[in-house]
């Protein structure tokens, strides 16, 4: 459509309604992160007032103090970097094998791939923690990366991104001597560096939001991930506000600063999978 | 080349190891060993799980508890389903039409759908608080607020609403994506002809974007049947049960009752509903989704 004068006025209009969807996402963000500088007091004050009279960080040190909230960050991080190399390289190595080898029963197994993808983890939640309880890893954050390491979608994504590197490429390296091992760390890695950044950010997202599995699992505050030791702190201050949006701005920060730095990936994983964890 | 490349043995099961060791010990095991464990009586510490067959399948619709938490998990997604839908089509519509600041306005709207359910929650339990900024905004259209979240008539709407802010950024952007791939030309074709902009939407835009309408809804009702993070954070399931959903049940039947028999029945009756309404979704679609044929 051609802008003209006479279409001024509705692009107004549309700019306007868009500006209320944006301020409707933006402003409770804002509200948290300026409740995380509050008092107690000041965060109950109506009108609530973005900007709060004076910073302060006593509700950080408040966190520290009471619920050590640096180890839930620490836990956190760490299940979250482990859970993204190990996940990346699971997936990457069985995307080769079913990508470019071929073996009896390759169709099977793919489709028994595809199906274990189709299957809630609610479903099978209660026995996978008894298989925990038998491994002796209950408490562990072993026990909270393991299962998110193996993403079937995450091999289907990286399966079809390697069906389209031509076999030529394969055959031609084979002749010059190369084995599959270094096929796969000279070839095939470097041209897939768009599907491992996809595989990373959607590892990353869902071990960082995590919350019923280790609900299940952890038990000591020592190793508890960010949103389960928050829930705990949720479960002694449930209306203290200005603590909660303390806690909640440090799980926020890391996954917003990722978001800003790799937004296409963000959107193509979840576009491409669009399922929860 | 084919032979040669079947034949390293030794390299295929290296590289297909962890994958298969995954896949048997934290899916097939798992779902075999519920299968097994709904059909006994087992408590989670008893050596002597006792087999009753399917009794616990038929308490998953008997008990009023289990039966009205899946009543209510529909409530929820009957709700959530027309309201995600109506305005995600209707921003995805508007981003679609902006020429400036598109993608300001994409990055934007996606902000909620990376954040965890944690963070939402206490956001959102926040808003919903008796001395809250929702009852605030009311006040000063002089209406009485309510409990939001302490009232059984409202929690489950109000878990609702603030489930569909989390979500609407992500629907946007996948209908957005379906606009995007409709081609003008179909837009222009339908202009020289004479229809104006309601009919060009009605006969060209809408059936066009129905196979991304069905994805969403498809996906909506997969991830809402699990529906959990937001509502053991806001309710806990109350009050009054009004908020108990079936993973709610199935939580608290495993890990604070000790049920686990039961609580595997209601995880796969579950399951099993959640495949029976994709069958249904994929058979009905057949009659409203238009696919291009070229």
């Amino acid at each position: 459509m051609k802008p003209n004068k006479e279409m001024i006025w509705p692009r107004i209009a549309l700019h306007a309604l868009l500006i209320v969807f944006v301020a409707s996402t933006l402003f409770p963000l804002l509200w948290m992160a300026s409740g995380a500088f509050k008092t107690y007091r000041e965060v109950l004050q109506m009108p609530p007032n973005l900007i709060p009279a004076q910073f302060n960080l006593d509700n950080f040190i408040e966190l520290r103090n009471y619920f050590k909230v640096e180890i839930f960050l620490a836990n956190s991080i760490i299940v979250a970097v482990v859970t993204v190399i190990l996940q990346i390289l699971v997936s990457i190595m069985a995307a080769f094998a079913f990508a470019k080898f071929n073996f009896r029963g390759k169709q099977v197994l793919f489709l028994i791939y595809l199906a274990a993808m189709m299957i809630p983890f609610q479903i099978y939640m209660i026995t996978l923690f008894r298989i925990f309880v038998g491994l002796h890893l209950k408490d562990t954050l072993t026990a909270v990366i393991l299962p998110g390491t193996f993403s079937m979608f995450s091999i289907f994504l990286a399966r079809q991104h390697i069906l389209g590197i031509p076999d030529s490429y394969v055959e031609a390296a084979l002749i010059d001597g190369a084995s599959y091992r270094r096929i796969l760390r000279s070839i095939i890695v470097p041209m897939c560096k768009s599907v491992i950044a996809t595989i990373a950010v959607m590892a990353f997202m869902n071990s960082w939001n995590q919350f019923i599995w280790p609900l299940i699992i952890l038990d000591s505050t020592s190793k508890m991930t960010l949103p389960l030791g928050l829930a705990r702190v949720h479960g002694r201050f449930r209306t203290e506000y200005n603590l909660l949006m303390t806690g909640n701005l440090i799980m926020f920060v890391p996954i917003f600063s990722l978001y800003l730095f790799a937004q296409k990936y963000f959107v193509r994983s979840l576009a491409l999978s669009g399922l929860k964890a | 080349m084919k032979r040669r490349r079947g034949g390293d043995l030794g390299t295929l099961a290296f590289l297909l190891a962890p994958s298969l060791a995954g896949l048997v010990l934290f899916n097939l095991v798992p779902m075999v060993y519920s299968i097994y464990i709904s059909l006994t009586d087992w408590d989670g510490v008893s050596k002597t799980p006792q087999f009753i067959g399917l009794k616990n399948f038929f308490r998953v619709f008997s008990e009023e508890l289990s039966r009205n938490s899946f009543l209510t998990t529909f409530k929820f997604i009957l709700m959530y389903v027309p309201v995600v839908l109506v305005l995600g089509l209707l921003l995805s519509l508007m981003i679609h039409s902006v020429t400036k600041g598109k993608q300001l306005y994409r990055a934007a709207v996606f902000i909620p759908v990376v954040m965890s359910w944690i963070t939402v929650s206490f956001i959102w339990k926040w808003i919903y608080d008796p001395f809250g900024l929702l009852n605030y905004l009311l006040s000063i259209f002089g209406i009485k607020g309510s409990m939001w979240l302490g009232n059984e008539n409202t929690a489950l709407i109000s878990i609702v609403v603030a489930t569909a802010w989390k979500d609407l950024g992500f629907i946007a952007i996948i209908l957005l994506a379906g606009l995007d791939n409709i081609p003008s030309s179909y837009q222009e074709a339908a202009s020289i002809d004479g229809a104006n902009a309601l009919n060009r939407f009605f006969r060209v835009t809408l059936p066009m974007l129905t196979p991304s309408l069905f994805f969403v809804m498809v996906l909506s009702l997969i991830n809402n049947f699990q529906v959990f993070d937001q509502i053991y954070i806001m309710t806990a399931g109350g009050p009054l049960n009004s908020t108990r959903t079936v993973v709610i049940e199935i939580f608290e039947n495993a890990f604070s009752f000790n049920r686990m028999g039961f609580a595997s029945a209601q995880a796969l009756t579950l399951f099993l509903v959640i495949l029976i309404v994709t069958g249904l979704q994929n058979w009905i679609q057949k009659r409203w989704v238009v696919y291009e044929t070229e």
